[in-house]
C-alpha cells in the first residue's frame, strides 16, 4: 500500500492528473469503515490540509483545512459559545477508532445528529468547498457568506459524497450560538407506538423540541434547548402535554444522554452484530420497526421522533439487507457497520431505482470520468 | 445590452407544427400561440428584459411533462420553465426560439401530513397558500419572499429563494423533503421524500437553486413548522451605519439569532416614510428593525437584552413593540420599501449581493462614490441578519443612456460584494441579470466544473439556455478541457 501525501492542492491535482489511481480519500482515519468496503491500495493522505483559516464568530463562518480535527473545530466554536447546529455525531467508538474525525470527512459522510430535526442537517450548514476533481482540477464553490445562491450549490453536493467526487482541501460551515442550557422530559412507560405519538405531539407543540428520541426500555426522551427561563416555562408545558409519568433531567444528564444517542452509545453491541441506520417518516418508525422485529431478533432505538432508526442484528452473511429493506416502505437503510467481507459484497447504500442510479452515474463521470477517487465507495460499478 | 443565444431559425420556421405536436399532448386551449396571448409571457420579475417565446404549454399532469420534453428533447428544442414568472433575475425570460412550460395549472396542495410535519404540493402552489392550507392547525411554511403572496414554490424552489425570516429558518433548501422532477430526457426522478435524509448524492440539493436549468419541478415535499408562540419587533435608529452595523454584530455575538434583522439606510427611510407614515425616525443614517420570536418568556427577554444592545451601539432612537399591530407598522415600511421608492423614480432596478456584515460601512461608502460616478440615486435595503444587500438603483428609462448606466453601475456594485468577500446574489439568483459577471466570482475551471453537472443532467443543454453561465460550452468540449498544473487552459471561446 503506497501513501501519497500532497502538502498544497497543486501537488495533489498533479498527483491526480498524472497518475491513474485510484486512490482511497482519508484524513484522520476515522471513517473507513464507513460504505462499501473496497481494495484501493493506494492512500491519498490529506491531513497537510489542516488547520482553521478563518473563524469569525460575528459572521457565523468558520473556515478550515479539510482535515482539521473535528475536537480541534469544536474547542475553537466553545470559546465563543458557539457550535455546529447539526450536532456532528462521533462515530470513532462504535467503528473502533480512536480519532473523533475530520470536518472534512464529516462533510463527506453527512451524518447528523439529534438536533437534525430542528437545525437542519451538515448539508443544510455546509457554505463553501475547495477542492480537486477527479480530472485534476483545482475549484472552489459556494463563499464564505451564510446567504448564497450564485450558481450551482455544488457543497450540497460534497455532503455524503464519501469522497468518490472530489478530494475536498477546504470546507466552510455556518455556525450557531449554542444554547445557553438544556433540560431532557424523559417519558416513562411509552410502547414503541404509543412513543411516536407522544414524540410526534411534541413536535407539533410550540415547546420548540430540539430532541425527540426513543430508547425501549429507558423512555421517550424530549429535550428543550434556549435560554433558562424559557427551557423553564416550556419544559413545564411539555410535562403538562404528557399523560404518562415523567422525569425531567438536568442539564449534565441532558448532555450525556444526547450524547450517547448522537453517537450510539446507547445500543450494547456484540463484536460481529450488524448495525443498520434507517431514514423514515417519523410516523412510520414503529411501524418499521415492527416488521424487522417479527424476522430477526434486534436490539434498536429511534432517534429525529421516530424517523431515524439505528437497529443492531447478529451477524448474518447477507447482513439482513432484504428483511431490513423489505421493512422500509419509504425512505431508505444504509449498512452502518459490519465486516469487510459483508460491507464487499452487500450493497451498503440504499439501492436506488435505475434512472436515478443512471444520473447518480452521470454525476460522478462529471467529477471522477476515471474512477480515481474513492471509486465503489458507494456503489459497485462506479 | 444583454445578448442572448441566436435563434435557431430552423426551429423558428417550424413553430405552426411544433404546437400541432404539443396539442396533441395536452389539451388544446394549454397550447398559446397568438401574438397578444404571447406578450404576457415575455418578460418575468425583471422587466427590462423582454422576449416573446415561440409557444407556451401549460401542461397539467407529470405525464404531459415528461412527454414535451421527451418530444423536445428528440426535436431539439429549447424549454424555458416558469412559475408565476416573478423571478427579478431574470430566470424565466423566454427565448425566441424556445417554449415557455408555464407550470401553473399544477395548482394543488396533494398532501397534508401534519404527523410528519409536512405537505406535499404541486409546484405551481403559491407560497402564501401552503400556510394557508396548514395555518389552521398553527403550522407555517418559513421561507418568505416579499413576492409569497404570488410566487410559487416550483419557482422558489428553482431559486432557492429566501426572505426576511432566513438567517433564523433558512432559505428553501433547508424547508424541502423532496421532489419529483422530470429530466430533458421525459425521465421523471423522484428524490427524498416525507424522511429526512437520503444517502446517495444530494441531488435535491443541487437541483434547488438551480434555476430551471437541470429538470423540471412537477412536485414539492416541503417541511412545515409550528408557528412560534409570540413575536415583538424593536425599531432602533442610528446617527452612522457604522453604529447600525455593529450593533448588528453585538446581537449575533451575544448569542442571539433574531427571527428578522433589517437595516434601511436613509434614502429608503425617507421614501418608505412618504409612502406608508410609519412614524419612522427621518433624522437618522440607518434604522434597524429586530424581530425576536419564540417562547413569549424568552422573546420578553431578548428584547430586553437588544435593546441593552442597541443604547451601547449609541441609538438615537428606540422603540419597543408592544402589541401586534405596533410590530405590524414598524414592518410595514420595510415592506413597502421597493414601491415605496418606485414612488420616487420612473424606474428603479434591485440588486441582490451578500456581504461579510463586518464590511457594511464600506460597501456603503464605495456606493455613495459610485452613485456620484454614474450620477444616479440609490437606496439600500438590507437583510442585516446575514448580510444580504439590496441596493435599489433609480433610473429613468426613458432618459437617454439611464438604463445602461444603472446596469454599469449594478454591475459595479456586485463587483464591490465580491472584492470584499461576499457573492454576486444572496436570494434572487443569476439569472441573465448576472449571467455576465460570473467570471468576477468564479474562475473558468470552477465554471466548467458546475457546467458538468449541467451535462449530466441535460446533455443537450436544452433546458433555459442562455441563463446563469457567461459561456456557452458544448457538454463534449467540457469533457475534453485540458488540465495544467490543476487548472484549465482558457479556451479562446465566444461570448454571446
Amino acid at each position: 500500500m503506497a501513501t501519497f501525501s500532497p502538502g498544497t492542492e497543486l501537488e495533489l491535482a498533479e498527483l491526480i492528473s498524472s497518475a491513474p489511481g485510484p486512490y482511497k480519500i482519508d484524513g484522520l482515519n476515522s471513517k473507513q469503515r464507513l460504505g462499501r468496503h473496497t481494495s484501493i491500495t493506494h492512500r491519498l493522505d490529506l491531513n497537510k490540509f489542516s488547520g482553521i483559516t478563518a473563524y469569525e464568530p460575528e459572521e457565523l463562518v468558520l473556515e478550515a483545512g479539510a482535515a482539521t480535527p473535528l475536537a480541534e473545530i469544536l474547542a475553537a466554536l466553545g470559546d465563543t459559545n458557539q457550535m455546529l447546529a447539526f450536532e456532528p455525531p462521533d462515530f470513532g467508538m462504535i467503528l473502533g477508532s480512536n480519532s473523533h474525525g475530520s470536518l472534512g470527512g464529516l462533510l463527506n459522510v453527512g451524518f447528523s445528529g439529534p438536533r437534525r430535526i430542528k437545525a437542519g442537517a451538515v448539508r443544510d450548514h455546509v457554505l463553501g468547498v475547495r477542492g480537486v476533481t477527479g480530472r485534476g482540477e483545482i475549484f472552489k464553490a459556494g463563499a464564505r457568506v451564510v446567504k448564497n445562491v450564485t450558481g450551482y450549490d455544488m457543497p450540497k453536493l460534497m455532503a455524503g459524497s464519501f469522497g468518490t467526487l472530489a478530494a475536498l482541501t477546504s470546507v466552510t460551515f455556518k455556525v450557531l450560538p449554542r444554547p445557553e442550557t438544556e433540560v431532557t422530559v424523559q417519558v416513562l412507560g411509552a410502547n414503541d407506538q404509543d412513543a411516536m405519538l407522544v414524540m410526534a405531539q411534541a413536535m407539533q407543540s410550540s415547546c420548540e423540541v430540539s430532541g425527540a428520541a426513543h430508547v425501549p426500555g429507558l423512555g421517550t426522551l424530549l429535550r428543550l434547548e434556549g435560554i433558562a427561563s424559557s427551557v423553564q416555562a416550556r419544559c413545564g408545558r411539555l410535562v403538562q402535554l404528557q399523560e404518562k409519568p415523567c422525569d425531567v433531567l438536568d442539564q449534565a444528564a441532558s448532555r450525556q444522554m444526547w450524547q450517547r444517542i448522537r453517537d450510539c452509545q446507547i445500543l450494547r453491541l456484540s463484536a460481529d452484530d450488524v448495525l443498520w441506520r434507517l431514514s423514515v417518516p417519523p410516523v412510520l418508525g414503529a411501524a418499521t420497526m415492527a416488521r424487522i422485529s417479527k424476522y430477526a431478533p434486534c436490539t434498536y432505538y429511534f432517534d429525529w421522533a421516530g424517523g431515524l432508526i439505528w437497529a443492531a442484528l447478529p451477524f448474518a452473511n447477507d447482513g439482513h439487507a432484504g428483511t431490513i429493506r423489505n421493512a422500509v416502505s419509504e425512505g431508505h437503510a444504509f449498512l452502518f457497520k459490519a465486516s469487510d467481507a459483508v460491507r464487499a459484497t452487500v450493497p451498503v447504500f440504499h439501492p436506488q431505482p435505475h434512472g436515478l442510479n443512471r444520473l447518480s452515474d452521470r454525476i460522478k463521470q462529471a467529477f471522477d470520468p476515471d474512477g480515481k477517487l474513492n471509486p465503489g465507495r458507494m456503489y459497485l460499478e462506479n | 445590452m444583454l445578448k442572448m443565444p441566436l435563434p435557431d431559425q430552423a426551429i423558428m420556421a417550424r413553430r405552426v407544427e411544433i404546437a400541432t405536436a404539443l396539442r396533441e399532448m395536452v389539451p388544446r386551449e394549454n397550447v398559446v400561440d397568438g401574438e397578444r396571448s404571447l406578450k404576457v409571457y415575455e418578460s418575468d420579475g425583471l422587466t427590462m428584459y423582454r422576449q416573446p417565446p415561440l409557444l407556451v404549454v401549460l401542461p397539467e399532469t407529470t405525464a404531459q411533462v415528461s412527454a414535451i420534453l421527451s418530444y423536445c428533447h428528440r426535436e431539439g428544442i429549447k424549454i424555458v420553465p416558469r412559475g408565476a414568472g416573478t423571478s427579478l433575475s431574470g430566470g424565466a425570460l423566454p427565448l425566441a426560439d424556445g417554449i415557455v412550460m408555464g407550470m401553473a395549472k399544477f395548482n394543488k396542495i396533494i398532501d397534508v401530513d401534519f404527523g410528519n410535519r409536512c405537505a406535499v404540493v404541486q409546484p405551481g402552489v403559491t407560497n402564501l397558500a401552503i400556510t394557508k392550507a396548514v395555518e389552521h392547525l398553527g403550522f407555517y411554511y418559513a421561507p418568505d419572499p416579499s413576492s409569497q403572496i404570488a410566487c410559487t414554490i416550483g419557482g422558489n424552489v428553482a431559486e432557492n429563494s429566501g426572505g426576511v425570516h432566513c438567517l433564523k429558518y433558512g432559505l428553501t433548501t433547508n424547508n424541502i423533503l423532496g421532489l419529483e422532477c422530470v429530466l430533458p430526457t421525459g425521465e421523471i426522478i423522484r428524490l427524498g421524500g416525507k424522511h429526512l435524509d437520503s444517502d446517495g448524492y444530494d441531488l435535491m440539493g443541487i437541483l434547488t437553486g438551480s434555476e430551471g436549468l437541470l429538470a423540471v419541478i412537477t412536485e414539492v415535499t416541503v417541511r412545515i413548522l409550528q408557528k412560534p408562540e409570540t413575536a415583538r419587533a424593536l425599531l432602533i435608529g442610528f446617527p452612522s451605519s457604522e453604529d447600525a452595523g455593529q450593533c448588528v454584530a453585538d446581537v449575533i455575538s451575544e448569542g442571539i439569532i433574531p427571527g428578522g434583522m433589517e437595516m434601511m439606510d436613509r434614502p429608503a427611510i425617507h421614501a418608505a416614510e412618504d409612502f406608508v407614515h410609519a412614524d419612522y425616525p427621518r433624522d437618522v443614517e440607518a434604522l434597524l428593525i429586530v424581530e425576536l420570536d419564540g417562547p413569549a418568556v424568552e422573546v420578553d427577554d431578548l428584547v430586553e437584552r437588544v435593546a441593552g444592545i442597541a443604547r451601547r451601539n449609541n441609538s438615537a432612537n428606540l422603540r419597543i413593540s408592544n402589541s401586534e399591530a405596533e410590530r405590524l407598522l414598524f414592518w410595514a415600511g420595510r415592506k413597502a420599501a421597493f414601491p415605496a421608492v418606485g414612488r420616487i423614480s420612473p424606474d428603479y432596478v434591485c440588486m441582490d449581493g451578500t456581504i461579510p456584515r463586518k464590511r457594511l460601512p464600506e460597501v456603503l461608502r464605495g456606493m455613495a462614490e459610485l452613485s456620484r460616478k454614474y450620477q444616479l440615486r440609490v437606496a439600500n435595503v438590507f437583510h442585516a441578519g446575514d448580510g444580504n444587500l439590496h441596493p435599489l438603483i433609480l433610473f429613468d428609462a426613458n432618459a437617454e443612456g439611464e438604463t445602461e448606466r444603472a446596469e454599469s453601475f449594478g454591475a459595479d456594485i456586485l463587483r464591490l460584494c465580491v472584492k470584499v468577500g461576499g457573492v454576486l446574489t444572496g436570494e434572487h439568483g443569476v439569472g441573465v441579470e448576472k449571467r455576465d459577471l460570473m467570471p468576477a466570482m468564479f474562475s473558468e475551471t470552477d465554471l466548467a466544473v458546475q457546467q458538468r453537472v449541467k451535462c449530466a443532467f441535460d446533455g443537450k443543454g436544452l433546458l433555459n439556455p442562455g441563463k446563469v453561465f457567461p459561456l456557452l460550452h458544448a457538454c463534449a468540449e467540457l469533457g475534453r478541457m485540458k488540465v495544467h498544473k490543476g487548472q484549465l487552459a482558457f479556451p479562446d471561446l465566444p461570448r454571446f
